[in-house]
């Protein structure tokens, strides 16, 4: 492996088309092998959405491939659009996608400092898709479990359609992430350890680079968690182990582990079973820091648009250093807060409530730098920047019913209805997707040479955001008047009758939001072969990637060593002939 | 390639870029082909592996918590009328001892094919990447001991040794599903094993990049990385079976 990392910068570009476009060991190719990935995937998750949101109002309807919905196949869509979505979109684009390809060039690298294991992690990560999506195709359909795949519905192959292969190959599916995730994880680390250009200090790296950074740090340390509890699992499930299911279920007029019974390979059973509740504390000790993992980078893709579009530095450029590793660290110390339901003690909870509202502190700190950026800026309002303020937006108006949900009073009657859906999809699932729109319409030139369409990016925009919060804001309503979340079809229950008009007027906006998003697919894929040519640097930025080509030469920096001289964010300093300061320009252009 | 880096002596190197003020002098960080730039790979490859082993202590204290969780849960006894834990402690092999032995031993040899390697590193003059033909090397190469080869033996000699013990206890009639000690035993040393099965064919690399004349450099670095998982592998092994001897 290290004579190939080694050929990779030393040879020319390779010319075949596999080592070229299939298993090329050049981080920007990648980079957009993962965003492709996720591009296939966030349509796939989104289409099952879109048949959720029509069974949910007219359960009668007639839809291609199902017929009518049944209750255990709307489950299946739940799962797999969770699954998809948190795994295959939010982990894989903003983080191996926009990472991978901007990590090294930001921090003046000519490449990730293993390729060959970054080529080895996408195509894991490919083989974990195609088994993810396998799932669906093999008898009993894909699981019916949910993202977080809760034991004992989970652990017991006869507990509904999808528990038995389909479930097996989910939990095989989520094995390969986590492995293919670790690859990655070190890869950035190590990456950002030792490939730094002269003059690149920490502090100097644009907090892109720190977020990515950060998030490697979660990746590396929560993905072994969720791989540890995915192996118990399948043990469970294959070979009559007893971690997590417990003794005396009743399956169908047999108990689970009865005493003096035989296990599947025919030996006496001499345990009386474990705790479904060990699999929920190993599953949240990953999920939690998995939020992060998919917010954090659009965060440093904010942050470094703000500052970008408003021509003036970041506003506490080391305090969004310390925010950014503060809820990294706190990220860890929370997971029981999904958990307050499952009788834990009042002690315990009280501790994982303040910790999770302590959250609160970093977060805020970010926010308000965000406003400080903007404050008094020169503001260009590019899609970019557009949805870089979009993400501020949807991270406040997600993130403030977080201190709501941290407190076990509230959170007990709340956790099981609609509310818990509208916050996390505010905050994890439209927030980090606006950090991912930002970051495609910001580097589409520098990744293809071409600008995207800025009158579709607008409109895109404005129907995207108004679309998401008339999708999940109500969902805050229908929860606090009780409607609980999960259930394929409520239509007919009484006390939840007046909010059939609410549900109606959420899908409405659904199949809306969805239809913008053909417009994005048009002028990504349209802008690629016919948009107007781009600049070096069309936004006039200041970092690493704005000093090449676009789209960079195979060694990104054409064989020289670009030295770093200036911090990631000096716009309008006073004194310098240009309203920026790239900062590989010579160390005298500044007056301070 | 890199028209900026000059002969100059270089400072040992120091983790990433320079400070704000401090730039540092030119290092090689781009692995480009610069004959004595295996410093700098052989910093990236430990900082690599210092991680990959994060990711591995991870997994493992993960697997010490589910250890103790299910040991600890009780289920309820009518007869008893109180909460009792279904938890049999298993008598581990007497096989693991020798086992022990063999991964204890396999460690030192490993070393000491890494200090030969590096030795050899220092003899063959810098500028070349290519295994040297100096007589005096050859001569070298052809009587000492061939530590690699001793270390990929006794590798799979202490993976053989815990098919063994996995056949012992079949042979006893303890199972994975047998009971949750049980099934941790197997757990803890597959996973366990499969890891070190990983080093074994790092080794088995390395004895082949010999064959195929690699350079010496990327022979010694596999080497080097590899030692550190070994070791790490050893004490990994020393927890777990004291884990599951004193907390049985």
């Amino acid at each position: 492996m290290s004579d190939q990392a080694h050929a990779v910068h030393a040879h020319a570009a390779p010319t075949g088309f596999i080592r070229k476009y299939v298993f090329s060991l050049d981080h920007k190719v990648i980079g957009i092998q993962y965003y492709f990935l996720a591009l296939v995937a966030v349509f796939v998750g989104m289409f099952l959405s879109l048949f959720m949101r029509i069974h949910l109002v007219w359960p009668e309807a007639n839809l291609p491939w199902f017929g009518h919905i049944k209750p255990e196949q709307y489950l299946t869509l739940l799962t797999m659009h969770g699954t998809i979505m948190v795994f295959f979109v939010l982990t894989t684009a903003p983080q191996s996608g926009f990472g991978n390809y901007f990590l090294p060039i930001q921090i003046g690298a000519p490449d990730m400092a293993f390729p060959t294991l970054n080529m080895l992690s996408f195509w894991t990560t490919f083989v974990s898709f195609v088994v993810m999506i396998a799932a669906f195709f093999v008898e009993g359909g894909a699981p019916i479990s949910g993202w977080t795949n809760y034991v004992t519905l989970s652990a017991i192959p006869s507990a509904g359609p999808g528990q038995g292969l389909g479930e097996d190959l989910w939990v095989i599916s989520i094995a390969i992430f986590c492995v293919a995730s670790l690859m990655g994880a070190l890869n950035f680390i190590t990456t950002t350890l030792d490939l730094r250009a002269r003059g690149m200090s920490l502090f100097r790296m644009p907090l892109t680079c720190w977020a990515w950074f950060v998030t490697a740090m979660l990746g590396l340390l929560a993905f072994g968690v969720l791989l540890a509890g995915g192996i118990l699992l399948l043990l469970d499930r294959n070979l009559g182990t007893s971690f997590f299911v417990p003794g005396g279920i009743n399956l169908s007029g047999n108990l689970s582990f009865p005493p003096g019974g035989l296990n599947p390979g025919g030996h006496p059973i001499t345990h009386n079973g474990g705790s479904p509740l060990l699999w929920q504390h190993l599953f949240w000790f990953f999920g939690h820091p998995e939020v992060y993992i998919a917010i954090l980078p659009g965060m440093g893709v904010a942050s470094q648009l703000l500052s970008t579009f408003s021509r003036k530095p970041i506003f506490g450029y080391k305090a969004m250093v310390y925010a950014i590793l503060a809820i990294g660290i706190l990220g860890f110390l929370v997971w029981g807060h999904h958990m307050f339901m499952s009788g834990m003690s009042p002690y315990s909870a009280f501790a994982f409530s303040v910790m999770t509202m302590a959250i609160g502190v970093p977060s805020a700190i970010k926010t308000f730098n965000w406003l400080g950026t903007l404050w008094g800026g020169r503001i260009r309002f590019a899609t970019p920047m557009l949805f870089a303020i979009g993400f501020v937006s949807l991270f406040v108006s997600g993130g403030l019913s977080g201190p709501f949900l941290a407190q076990p009073v509230l959170d007990i009657p709340l956790h099981d209805t609609y509310f818990v859906v509208g916050h996390f999809h505010l905050i994890m699932g439209v927030a980090a997707i606006f950090g991912i729109f930002a970051g495609t319409y910001y580097w589409f030139p520098k990744m293809f040479g071409r600008m995207m369409n800025e009158t579709l990016g607008r409109i895109h925009f404005f129907v995207t955001l108004a679309g998401a919060y008339a999708i999940f804001m109500p969902m805050h309503y229908l929860g606090m008047a009780g409607h609980p979340r999960r259930y394929s079809q409520l239509t007919e229950v009484n006390y939840l009758h007046r909010l059939i008009g609410l549900q109606e007027f959420m899908s409405i906006a659904a199949f809306i939001t969805i239809a913008v998003q053909f417009v994005f697919l048009f002028n990504f894929f349209w802008s690629m072969k016919k948009g107007k040519k781009a600049e070096k640097n069309p936004w006039e930025a200041t970092t690493l990637e704005w000093t090449v080509p676009s789209p960079p030469p195979h060694d990104n920096f054409g064989g020289v060593t670009p030295v770093v001289n200036h911090g990631p964010y000096e716009y309008s300093v006073p004194g310098a002939a240009k309203d920026y300061v790239m900062q590989t320009d010579p160390a005298t252009v500044t007056a301070h | 390639m890199a028209t900026t880096l000059s002969p100059v002596a270089v400072d040992e190197p120091k983790i990433g870029g320079g400070g704000p003020t401090i730039v540092p002098p030119p290092r090689d960080g781009w692995g480009d082909g610069r004959p004595d730039d295996h410093r700098d790979r052989l910093r990236r490859y430990r900082i690599g592996m210092f991680f990959a082993l994060a990711a591995v202590v991870m997994l493992f204290v993960s697997f010490t918590s589910a250890y103790i969780v299910r040991q600890g849960i009780g289920s309820w006894s009518d007869a008893s009328a109180r909460y009792v834990t279904d938890w049999k402690p298993i008598t581990l092999p007497p096989v693991l001892w020798v086992n022990t032995v063999i991964l204890l031993a396999s460690s030192f040899t490993l070393a000491m094919a890494r200090r030969g390697l590096a030795r050899k590193l220092q003899a063959s003059p810098r500028r070349t990447a290519k295994p040297m033909p100096a007589p005096a090397l050859i001569v070298d190469q052809q009587h000492s001991v061939p530590w690699l080869g001793i270390t990929f033996v006794l590798g799979a000699g202490f993976l053989v040794g815990q098919v063994l013990a996995w056949e012992q206890m079949r042979h006893l009639g303890i199972f994975v599903s047998t009971n949750p000690s049980s099934s941790f035993f197997y757990v803890l040393t597959g996973a366990h094993g499969l890891h070190l099965l990983g080093g074994v064919l790092a080794l088995a690399y390395a004895g082949l990049a010999s064959l195929l004349r690699k350079p010496l450099v990327t022979r010694f670095l596999v080497v080097d990385v590899t030692a550190l998982y070994w070791h790490f592998m050893d004490f990994l092994w020393i927890y777990i079976f004291a884990l599951l001897h004193f907390a049985r």
